[in-house]
């Protein structure tokens, strides 16, 4: 999130589209109560009507995987009726850049893309710069280059009746939709987006998410209160796992794993640190060097990072459609590799196309499956179709801790880093993970240090001491190695820093190797006390007055709350809304009031976006593999042969794995599917079906169903029905009711369904399995995020 | 001092289910074997071990869906007619302090059809085996130490919320004031005559047919009507606010 949960009080307009909050994100809705309180207008744009929609002002329905037609469509809205945000627009974002001669787009296609590779040549999206090397403006935006007549021009096509026709959300409801959208546009409003996995999970996810938020910069919504792109995560610490770098292509503090070509420290640093000519541009992401230096001290103390470096794993080209999950999976089941810990995740049920990850465990030769109770993964070879006697993998259980029965932080959706303490010991021979993960390096250096190994140097040297008290996991040693120390005395500005202190701020960290830091954004977290267990509701009138409460807990970056908070400002420092000022500028004390500012430099000294190489909100963005501006294609199985912006039907750069059949008009397949969640149940239900409470409130697989649709099919609500789709089929019961409707299409009748994806054969045996026996193994590709919001299945009565 | 009261804003459940589920966490109840039949709502009803459920209602009105959601529990009546209507000394108690209505194991010598016809929103449940009835008891042992009950504890939103009767009526008159600016058939239901007073923000019925109380309720036992007829006389009057 850019913001944090309590600030949803603060909007105008709260825009639920691709998440359903009141169920999944229970206690967030007191928030959203509260802005609904002070006259807020909530919006839920969902497939479904849900516990969420039954709560919100307005609902409107479109076709599972049309999202980008519907905000397509709202750009085109806002552009044509001239209500952007003029001054925000101008002196924050792109808009007025000029693009590069060779950015081009023709009937679904990008310039510069080669359909062998399916990837594009991103070298052609970007903008044209001065004799000094700053991107050419046009602050008037009448330039026919300029981005903001590129975007007018891109999303001209996106008329009402193309988008109602392809969507099937009614041109009445989407002119609604806007409207109420639109009005936050206004110096003192503030419109919010809470999206999740509705989304993400999609061939077309990140460009979803981008279409938002270039509605939020077209409106001026970015850096202000109650405003923001906000991710609702699925799972309360995700947050901080992915800041932690648990993912292929980044390492903690989203530093980029390096690539194999880039054999040296220096290289690296020179690819992946971006470099401005323009003075006014912070540039923040030029110090990648020091975070990077600082990162492999902490994790090799005694070793220059020049030589750490080279012990860091690489990656070789391919990115997400050679890293990522589907493509882990599609390596085992090719024989690829042999060992695997699947821990703490339940890959048997909640990964695409579970059939495929099933039958690839078949082929480990052993698995570590850490986890608090059994699970279809690490009892995988007593699944359904599965022959015990002709599975060789040895699967090797650990029970570990649950989470109130262990020491440590999680990192909320908000950013915030909260301390929680152990409760109730844990249970029976189970441990904490760090505990469990701190025994198996111990074991496995020792093993090195006995039988040495190709490459043993990153194992011997590792700094581990750092983690432990008395040779234990210690979870302070570990936030404390994280946050980062001086590792000799530095003198910064005319402070001196002694060698054993723990860095105050990421400013003060060095590429030369004097100071640790195992995660960047983290430093100042753990100083001279652990700030993630502060519980403080002490704030300032100006803090109170939009709830920022900087004293409870701690929050990354520097404890700012709300990320590009100097865009919530005239280009003088004075914010557009007083009444809900996020900072303000003390021209006579010359500081920043409020929050914690995107830097201290005076307002007109540096531009607001300080994480842009240019230091404006990218409105073109010319990073993502897939286009610098949201394009509108069909998931990659869908009821329609042809939509009416392009005759490029997908994402030409989805990811995809050969001999896949997927279904495309297909009339065995004739129903739209999504997967989903309920309050009830948490991921794959690995930990909520073994409780008995949460196992009675929802017991089995359900499949809702529209009135229409259970009359076609002969199906009466509370019967068992088959669904199946091209990769697998499972039952359900059904659940028939005017919560789903058809949907007209290219004047079609089409039919939505949807399913949970909680359940999983292991437990409760009357439960049911998984819904991801249906999705297919298709993914976004940027992130490689599966697609299982949109897929095409059939029902029929059991 | 006027005892306690819940009072229970419907238009802020969002049939999270939070206080269905501490509510058996508190009180240590097994949980039912359940199915899914074609609705969210499950268990589907009260029973001798769900003392609170919430109730799941879809109502199509003019084309659009409307969902309701209701926490459904014992009232705690003011005057509660379980209590005039039991005939055995000590099982069903009225505490005094809080107005807690509390069955006790004594209810086992109570003839079940009597107690639970008496009741006008249909709460109280008997365990077949052993005969005792049961329903909530307001959290009498946590309120007794300056605590919530459990459900109230939970409740995420708001929705629930617990305290000096006098205070209670105050807040669901403020919250009714403004809910009616968005809904303007909003009513208090069954104020004066109950403990757990709910805001509805449409007709009662939208909810569940047990939500109010019924002036024209029809008796379920005919044999027993004369009875219950005099029994249910304060009930009767039962008006919304």
């Amino acid at each position: 999130m850019t913001n944090h949960w309590i600030d949803f009080q603060n909007s105008d307009c709260i825009l639920i589209m691709g998440s359903n909050p009141a169920e999944n994100h229970p206690i967030c809705w007191k928030w959203v109560t509260k802005a609904q309180e002070r006259g807020s207008t909530v919006v839920h744009v969902d497939p479904r009507f849900t516990r969420t929609s039954a709560k919100a002002d307005m609902h409107f329905m479109l076709r599972s995987g049309s999202d980008i037609a519907v905000l397509g469509g709202m750009i085109n809205y806002i552009l044509s009726n001239d209500l952007i945000f003029k001054d925000y627009v101008v002196n924050y974002t792109n808009a007025s850049f000029l693009v590069s001669g060779k950015f081009g787009f023709k009937d679904g296609l990008f310039a510069g893309y080669d359909a062998q590779k399916r990837a594009y040549d991103k070298s052609n999206w970007a903008f044209e710069v001065d004799a000094d090397g700053v991107p050419k403006k046009d602050p008037t935006l009448q330039d026919p280059r300029c981005v903001y007549q590129l975007l007018k021009k891109h999303y001209a096509r996106y008329d009402l009746k193309k988008v109602a026709g392809i969507s099937g959300m009614p041109k009445d409801d989407l002119v609604k939709l806007y409207k109420a959208y639109a009005a936050t546009g206004k110096r003192d409003k503030a419109g919010t987006i809470l999206y999740a996995m509705g989304w993400t999970q999609h061939t077309v996810g990140v460009q979803n998410i981008r279409a938002m938020c270039m509605i939020q910069l077209l409106l001026g919504n970015i850096g202000i209160a109650g405003g923001g792109v906000n991710a609702l995560r699925g799972e309360s610490n995700v947050q901080g796992s992915t800041d932690q770098g648990l993912l292929f292509h980044i390492l903690p503090g989203y530093l980029p794993t390096p690539a194999s070509a880039l054999n040296s420290l220096a290289v690296y640093n020179e690819k992946n640190t971006p470099v401005s000519k323009d003075p006014k541009s912070a540039n923040w992401w030029q110090n990648r060097p020091k975070y990077m230096a600082s990162f492999l001290k902490s994790m090799w103390e005694e070793t220059e990072p020049e030589q750490s470096y080279s012990w860091l794993p690489k990656i070789d080209p391919g990115g997400s459609g050679a890293y990522s999950w589907l493509a882990l999976f599609d390596k085992m089941s090719k024989g690829q590799f042999k060992g695997f810990f699947a821990w703490g995740m339940n890959p048997a049920c909640s990964g695409a196309n579970a059939n495929k990850t099933r039958k690839a465990l078949a082929n480990l030769d052993w698995m570590v499956n850490v986890n608090l109770f059994e699970n279809e993964t690490g009892w995988f070879w007593q699944g359904p179709d599965m022959d015990p006697k002709t599975i060789k993998t040895e699967v090797f259980f650990l029970p570990c801790a649950a989470s109130i029965e262990k020491e440590g932080s999680i990192t909320n959706s908000g950013r915030w880093m909260q301390w929680r303490y152990a409760g109730p010991s844990p249970y029976g021979e189970s441990k904490p993970d760090g505990d469990i993960i701190a025994h198996l390096f111990k074991e496995i250096q020792a093993l090195y240090k006995k039988e040495k190994g190709v490459l043993s140097e990153p194992i011997l040297k590792a700094t581990w001491n750092k983690t432990n008290k008395h040779g234990e996991f210690d979870p302070h040693a570990t936030a404390k190695l994280i946050n980062g120390a001086f590792l000799k005395d530095v003198t910064i500005g005319d402070k001196v820093y002694k060698k054993g202190e723990q860095v105050p701020s990421f400013a003060m960290l060095q590429a030369d190797g004097s100071t640790t830091s195992g995660n960047w954004l983290y430093a100042g977290s753990y100083t001279d006390k652990n700030k993630a267990a502060l519980r403080d509701t002490k704030q300032t009138s100006e803090q109170a007055a939009i709830g920022l409460f900087p004293n409870w807990s701690w929050c990354w970056p520097v404890n700012r709350r709300i990320l590009y908070n100097r865009a919530s400002c005239d280009p003088t420092g004075k914010p557009w809304n007083q009444a809900k000022a996020v900072v303000s500028w003390n021209a006579a004390d010359k500081k920043w009031i409020g929050d914690v500012p995107d830097g201290p430099w005076a307002p007109e000294a540096k531009y607001p976006f300080i994480m842009t190489k240019e230091g404006f909100g990218q409105i073109f963005g010319p990073g993502l593999n897939d286009g610098p501006f949201p394009e509108y294609y069909e998931p990659l199985e869908c009821p329609v042969s042809g939509h009416p912006f392009s005759k490029q039907l997908h994402n030409p750069t989805a990811i995809a794995f050969e001999g896949e059949d997927k279904a495309v008009c297909d009339p065995r397949y004739p129903f739209v599917c999504s997967t989903y969640r309920v309050t009830e149940h948490w991921q794959t239900g690995v930990l909520t079906r073994w409780l008995p409470w949460l196992i009675e409130a929802e017991p089995q697989m359900f499949c809702e169903i529209s009135p229409e649709l259970a009359k076609l099919r002969g199906i009466a609500n509370g019967d068992k029905v088959t669904v199946s789709s091209l990769r697998g089929s499972l039952w359900a019961v059904a659940i028939v009711t005017p919560r789903l409707k058809p949907f007209k299409v290219q004047g079609q009748t089409l039919h939505q369904v949807g399913i949970p994806w909680h359940f999983g054969w292991i437990h409760p045996k009357d439960g049911g399995d998984s819904a991801n026996l249906l999705s297919p193994s298709v993914g976004d590709p940027n992130t490689g995020i599966p697609e299982t919001k949109a897929f095409m299945v059939n029902v029929r009565k059991a | 001092m006027n005892g306690k009261s819940f009072f229970v804003d419907l238009s802020k459940c969002t049939a999270c289910r939070g206080c269905q589920v501490s509510c058996k966490q508190w009180k240590k109840l097994p949980a039912e074997k359940t199915v899914n039949t074609g609705s969210h709502q499950n268990p589907a009803d009260l029973s001798f071990n769900t003392l609170k459920v919430v109730r799941f209602s879809e109502r199509v009105d003019k084309g659009k869906v409307r969902w309701f959601f209701l926490p459904d529990q014992c009232r705690h009546c003011v005057e509660p007619p379980c209590k005039m209507a039991s005939s055995v000394e000590g099982s069903i108690l009225h505490d005094q302090a809080t107005g807690a209505v509390v069955f006790t194991p004594l209810t086992a010598q109570e003839d079940f059809e009597i107690i639970r016809g008496a009741c006008p929103y249909d709460i109280p449940r008997q365990d077949p085996v052993t005969k005792v009835m049961s329903k909530c008891d307001m959290c009498i042992d946590r309120v007794r130490a300056g605590m919530l009950p459990a459900c109230v504890k939970t409740c995420p939103t708001g929705a629930m919320n617990f305290g000096d009767r006098d205070e209670m009526l105050k807040l669901a008159q403020k919250s009714l004031a403004g809910v009616k600016k968005k809904w303007p058939k909003a009513q208090l239901v069954n104020a004066d005559d109950v403990r757990v007073i709910f805001l509805a923000v449409e007709e009662p019925e939208f909810y569940a047919k047990t939500l109010m109380a019924q002036a024209s309720e029809q008796m379920r036992f005919a044999t027993r009507r004369d009875l219950l007829a005099q029994l249910l006389r304060p009930v009767r009057s039962m008006t919304s606010v």
